[in-house]
């Protein structure tokens, strides 16, 4: 069990649980749901640059990837469930 | 047959980033309300991401940060032990700008809601001939 | 019909143009070009540690003053967007009552995350870390005040002195560069310093901080927009 044979694992572990999180965010009719996948993928993708020796891109993608662009879709979530009602 | 010398981080996380790019133009090819092609747009930005990022990778290499763990003194040759650190300067750029590009296109889409209280993209129809 | 048709000749033909690419890459064993020179003579002619902070603020210096006006050309154009006719400006946002655990976290935490963004953006030459993950971080802690209380009222005068002072700041280092030392952006307007230590590196630590207090300001005020744009229903 040597460390690269371990990042590989997790890096198929990742990119198969990315690839399922995007098809469930553009098939699934909940908006919630795939805003929330779309985060999702967001961060597994900040945990692979981390695996990629790049800590300062990890860090971006964590804060502004993950973070703020999830935050922001959910205001305009509310906007259109206040007005439907 | 599997040729397992493709099973390598680098290779892994590039056929990744192809295959996110793909999804993201299907979803924003194919869906009908707007928010969703903005969420299919950010699938495509973050596979472009993880694909430069790839492709700077170099087996086995540490991060481009000059530590105890490279080198202790400035003025030395460490370009045997980091990954190459230009994609990932590029990489850095990029994500800023897709959030500012990502809010831009949501406070479009909130004013398009405000205009017809629907965001179905066929009954935007006032240019249509 | 047809247009599902178009629509998968389309991705076809990216898949096939993707694994003709992907077969094409090999796993690469080491520096070539440029890269190989920034990581030779990077620490000894910027003296950072961290490579990208010297690539981001000195090699590149202009790709990022052209990344954060971007950034405050989106914030200005959504700032016009969703702007507020007069009569909704005073009204409240109807929402449920904010837990009890979540307003006195938040009167913890904010001024600790405050604190954290300046210490990621303070130490970006030295640890992975600058300008851009701190005033992320600091508008994270900005959201979590909006979350704590709906209503608040943001000082957007502070917002918009704090980032007009830091735009100017940081294009008066850069001349600084062009009259003390080799070119626009050049850090090397007072010594390098001890390599390794907090106040080294000349400009790169104030240019950070510079692009720091720019970048939080602005994602703040964006998402201060969006909390207030929930007014009108």
């Amino acid at each position: 069990m040597n460390r690269e044979f371990l990042y590989i694992v997790l890096t198929i572990f990742l990119g198969v649980a990315s690839i399922v999180l995007s098809f469930i965010s553009i098939h699934s009719k909940k908006l919630s749901l795939a805003v929330i996948a779309v985060g999702v993928v967001s961060l597994f993708a900040s945990i692979l640059f981390l695996l990629m020796s790049a800590p300062d891109v990890a860090m971006t993608e964590a804060a502004i990837g993950s973070g703020l662009t999830t935050l922001i879709f959910f205001y305009v979530l509310n906007k259109i469930k206040k007005s439907d009602a | 047959m599997i040729n397992t010398e493709y099973f390598t981080l680098g290779h892994i996380s590039l056929l990744l980033g192809f295959i996110l790019i793909i999804v993201g133009f299907w979803g924003i090819l194919t869906q009908k309300n707007i928010v969703k092609i903005i969420l299919a747009f950010s699938i495509a930005d973050a596979g472009i991401n993880i694909l430069i990022v790839s492709l700077g990778y170099v087996i086995g290499k540490t991060a481009p940060i000059i530590d105890g763990s490279v080198v202790q003194k400035a003025g030395i040759d460490v370009s045997d032990s980091i990954v190459d650190p230009v994609p990932q300067a590029l990489v850095l750029t990029s994500i800023v700008i897709g959030f500012g590009v990502t809010a831009l296109m949501l406070a479009y889409a909130m004013k398009l809601f405000t205009a017809k209280k629907t965001l179905h993209i066929n009954k935007f129809n006032d240019l249509k001939w | 019909m047809l247009k599902n048709i178009i629509i998968a000749v389309i991705l076809i033909v990216f898949a096939v143009l993707f694994f003709d690419l992907f077969m094409l890459y090999e796993a690469r064993t080491g520096l070539t070009g440029i890269a190989q020179y920034y990581a030779q003579n990077g620490a000894k002619e910027v003296g950072a540690a961290n490579l990208v902070t010297s690539i981001v603020v000195t090699y590149r210096g202009f790709d990022t003053l052209g990344e954060v006006t971007i950034l405050f050309v989106a914030a200005s154009i959504i700032s016009f967007f969703l702007k507020l006719k007069e009569n909704d400006e005073s009204k409240n946002i109807s929402s449920k009552d904010t837990t009890e655990i979540l307003v006195t976290a938040s009167n913890v935490l904010v001024p600790v995350i405050f604190l954290f963004g300046i210490y990621v953006f303070i130490n970006g030459h030295l640890t992975p870390g600058g300008g851009f993950q701190g005033g992320a971080i600091i508008a994270t802690g900005v959201a979590l005040m909006i979350l704590a209380n709906p209503n608040i009222k943001i000082n957007t005068q502070i917002i918009h002195w704090v980032e007009s002072i830091s735009g100017v700041g940081y294009v008066v280092v850069g001349i600084f560069g062009l009259i003390l030392a080799g070119g626009f952006l050049d850090n090397k307007i007072t010594g390098l310093g001890e390599f390794g230590a907090l106040f080294s590196a000349g400009a790169i630590p104030i240019i950070y901080s510079f692009i720091g207090l720019k970048v939080g300001a602005e994602i703040s005020n964006i998402l201060n927009k969006y909390q207030k744009s929930q007014k009108n229903d």
